[in-house]
């Protein structure tokens, strides 16, 4: 019988299975940072359990860091003691851990996949919902509960019912200045932010294809935000040549076996999914998000929606008047007139070298606008210093932006980076939410292209817009 | 974990849809490493609005919460259950929830229940007239019976069980420790560790 990628992979972990019961899935690795995992350990330490393998778990430190004199002691005294935590949890239980100030510290959805650590047909989890990125690689990977955090640190594995899969299918080639942030905009958009509930999305078609790990990453980062489990992208010659010398990758016979067995993993002729979706890869262009979750996105050419006239359902007329309402806009503005007080580009979505090469690329030789500020935050130390070696700091500093140390940073406000109250933001990150990045603060998704742009113009502008 | 078997009480209509675990506790509640005591972060931004509807006098002593769809999205946070199990509420109705966080609520005893948005526009309308009104939600018969009205829900079978028995899922795992031996000695060798390996 033909099976799809996502149900291939989920065979293949399957310890147990019994009618009437949840399947036991074997999970291959586990990640860790400071924010969810502290009381999964105090349970372990209550019921006087151990890490059952600690070889298949790694730590970073990365939501609570700050991103500016990471030499000092943390300022917040909460967030050091949650740091501090980790690190001793750590310790006791014989968990490898990048605290702040090592090379491969970093958001942990970065760290993981530059490490080599992620791989293909691979059952991955952490305490934390953006767990989907590591399915770019043909790996199963999803966000997790302290509650399951716990479970998986005492038994390795988790009870979880079978997903169903949807197929997302984008066809086509993309137009110049069109991302893979786009296209996942675009169908969160199109398919809502309960769409994917329960399902694995797949990503497939011609325009995925040609996609960069970091593109994929990106993509299968933000399937949560469309409510599904996770996304996942079949591997191929691009996933390989990705992997291929990470310091955590298989080499010689093994990479031989491995490379044998990730041929494999794709979906069969002839499979049936629980749902498919098409995406005209021909006909996107850059998308943004007007209100207050992910799925309020429309192209950067449109104007802001009218609550009374644009939508059907009584529930989606009076989620967009609330969401108005918080984010300060008026129906009919066309959404370029926009002016932003912060441009953020960094986050698991897209703070990737790739990400700041793009941005880096159009800023040069232009400076940020008057009264904007723009924090520019890699992803993780690794991808800093690969970045000053390629003199993407220098391109940055010298258009005015603020060139920051790797962590989590605005996407989420837990550390000092934030926003005021009614501030107005064009970030690269994920959740639009409200006060997601500091209360009060008004978000706009963007890629990192429309960042750099919004960040010269002062309003929401796509390279396009831009003087030659 | 607490069993689970029939609640009575009083309950907060809450009309949005999409109340995303950040709406349920802001990430700046995240940093404390205890489980418990997360009650004043609970809708905290929201709260702060004296006209929202968990401030006004009527809803004081709620211990069921009645949602628009899609409910939980959004960060995996359990501090979103726990905020919502140590203010108080037992239930969360709604048409639609966030699988992490029903994922989450299971674990803590939080009983999630998933009922047509009609009937959930039903019971804001008979709250909202009647603010006193007792709600009884019973999980052996999966009904929400309020003022003479039955609503049935959905809750998967094994969640059911789990709640009814007040089951530990780490123990019931741990019953099959033979099964997860077997397993890993059939790990490939290509897959990585992230510990070098013992000499």
């Amino acid at each position: 019988m033909p099976h799809t990628l996502a149900e291939k992979v989920w065979a293949d972990h399957v310890v147990r299975s019994a009618d009437g019961e949840p399947d036991l899935l074997y999970i291959d690795l586990h990640l860790l940072h400071e924010v969810t995992s502290p009381q999964a350990f105090d349970g372990l330490r209550a019921a006087g359990r151990q890490v059952r393998r600690p070889e298949l778990t790694i730590a970073t430190e990365d939501h609570n860091t700050p991103t500016l004199d990471i030499d000092k002691p943390i300022a917040d005294p909460v967030s050091r003691l949650q740091i501090e935590t980790l690190r001793k949890n750590c310790a006791d239980f014989g968990v490898r851990i990048h605290p702040l100030g090592d090379a491969e510290q970093g958001i942990v959805h970065v760290v993981g996949p530059q490490l080599g650590l992620t791989q293909p047909g691979m059952t991955v989890v952490c305490g934390d919902s953006h767990t989907s990125t590591h399915g770019a690689f043909g790996a199963l990977a999803f966000g997790i509960g302290t509650s399951e955090v716990e479970h998986v640190l005492a038994t390795q594995t988790l009870p979880l019912k079978p997903f169903k899969t949807m197929a997302v299918t984008v066809t086509g080639e993309l137009a110049e200045g069109v991302t893979a942030k786009d296209v996942v905009l675009a169908v969160i958009a199109k398919i809502g932010t309960g769409g994917g509930q329960g399902y694995v999305l797949e990503y497939r078609g011609p325009a995925i294809e040609k996609l960069s790990m970091e593109g994929r990453m990106t993509i299968c980062n933000m399937s949560i935000e469309a409510g599904a489990r996770a996304g996942m992208i079949a591997p191929d010659e691009t996933t390989f040549a990705y992997l291929k010398g990470r310091a955590h990758a298989p080499s010689g016979a093994d990479w031989d076996a491995a490379v044998a067995y990730w041929k494999t993993l794709r979906t069969d002729e002839g499979a049936t999914f629980d749902a498919e979706v098409v995406i005209d890869g021909d006909a996107l262009t850059p998308y943004v998000t007007w209100g207050t979750n992910p799925g309020q996105g429309l192209p950067l050419s449109a104007s802001v929606p009218d609550p009374e006239t644009d939508f059907e359902a009584e529930v989606d007329k009076t989620a967009a008047r609330k969401a108005l309402e918080y984010m300060g806009l008026q129906a009919g503005t066309p959404l370029r007139d926009i002016k932003v007080d912060t441009v953020f580009l960094g986050s698991c979505t897209n703070g990737r070298l790739e990400d700041l090469r793009a941005a880096a690329a159009v800023i040069k030789g232009r400076k940020v606008a008057d009264g904007v500020r723009m924090l520019v935050v890699p992803g993780s130390a690794r991808v800093r210093l690969e970045a000053e070696a390629e003199g993407l700091h220098e391109v940055f500093l010298a258009a005015g932006a603020e060139w920051r140390f790797a962590g989590c940073s605005m996407c989420l406000g837990m550390n000092p980076d934030q926003l005021a109250p009614g501030e107005r933001s064009a970030s690269t990150s994920n959740r639009n939410f409200e006060g997601r990045q500091g209360k009060g603060g008004r978000t706009h998704l963007v890629s990192p292209l429309v960042a750099a742009a919004t960040a010269v113009r002062g309003t929401l502008s796509s390279p396009s817009d831009l003087a030659a | 974990m607490e069993k689970f078997t029939t609640h009575t009480g009083r309950a907060l209509p809450l009309r949005r849809s999409n109340v995303d675990t950040d709406q349920i506790i802001p990430a700046v509640y995240l940093k404390r490493i205890t489980r418990t005591g997360f009650e004043d972060g609970l809708f905290a931004a929201w709260r702060a609005d004296p006209e929202f509807i968990l401030n006004s006098e009527q809803y004081q002593g709620v211990s069921i919460l009645v949602a628009g769809p899609d409910f939980g999205t959004g960060s995996s946070r359990e501090h979103a259950v726990w905020a919502l199990k140590d203010y108080g509420f037992k239930v969360v109705l709604s048409a639609r929830f966030a699988d992490i966080f029903r994922g989450n609520s299971a674990k803590d005893g939080l009983l999630t229940a998933v009922l047509s948005q009609d009937d959930i526009e039903l019971l804001w309308k008979l709250l909202e007239n009647n603010p006193e009104a007792e709600v009884t939600v019973d999980l052996e018969a999966r009904e929400v019976r309020v003022e003479g009205h039955v609503f049935t829900f959905e809750v998967d079978d094994y969640t059911r069980w789990r709640l009814l028995e007040g089951l530990d899922d780490i123990s019931l795992t741990l019953r099959h420790a033979e099964a997860i031996d077997e397993f890993e000695t059939e790990r490939p060798a290509y897959k990585p560790k992230t510990l070098p390996a013992a000499v």
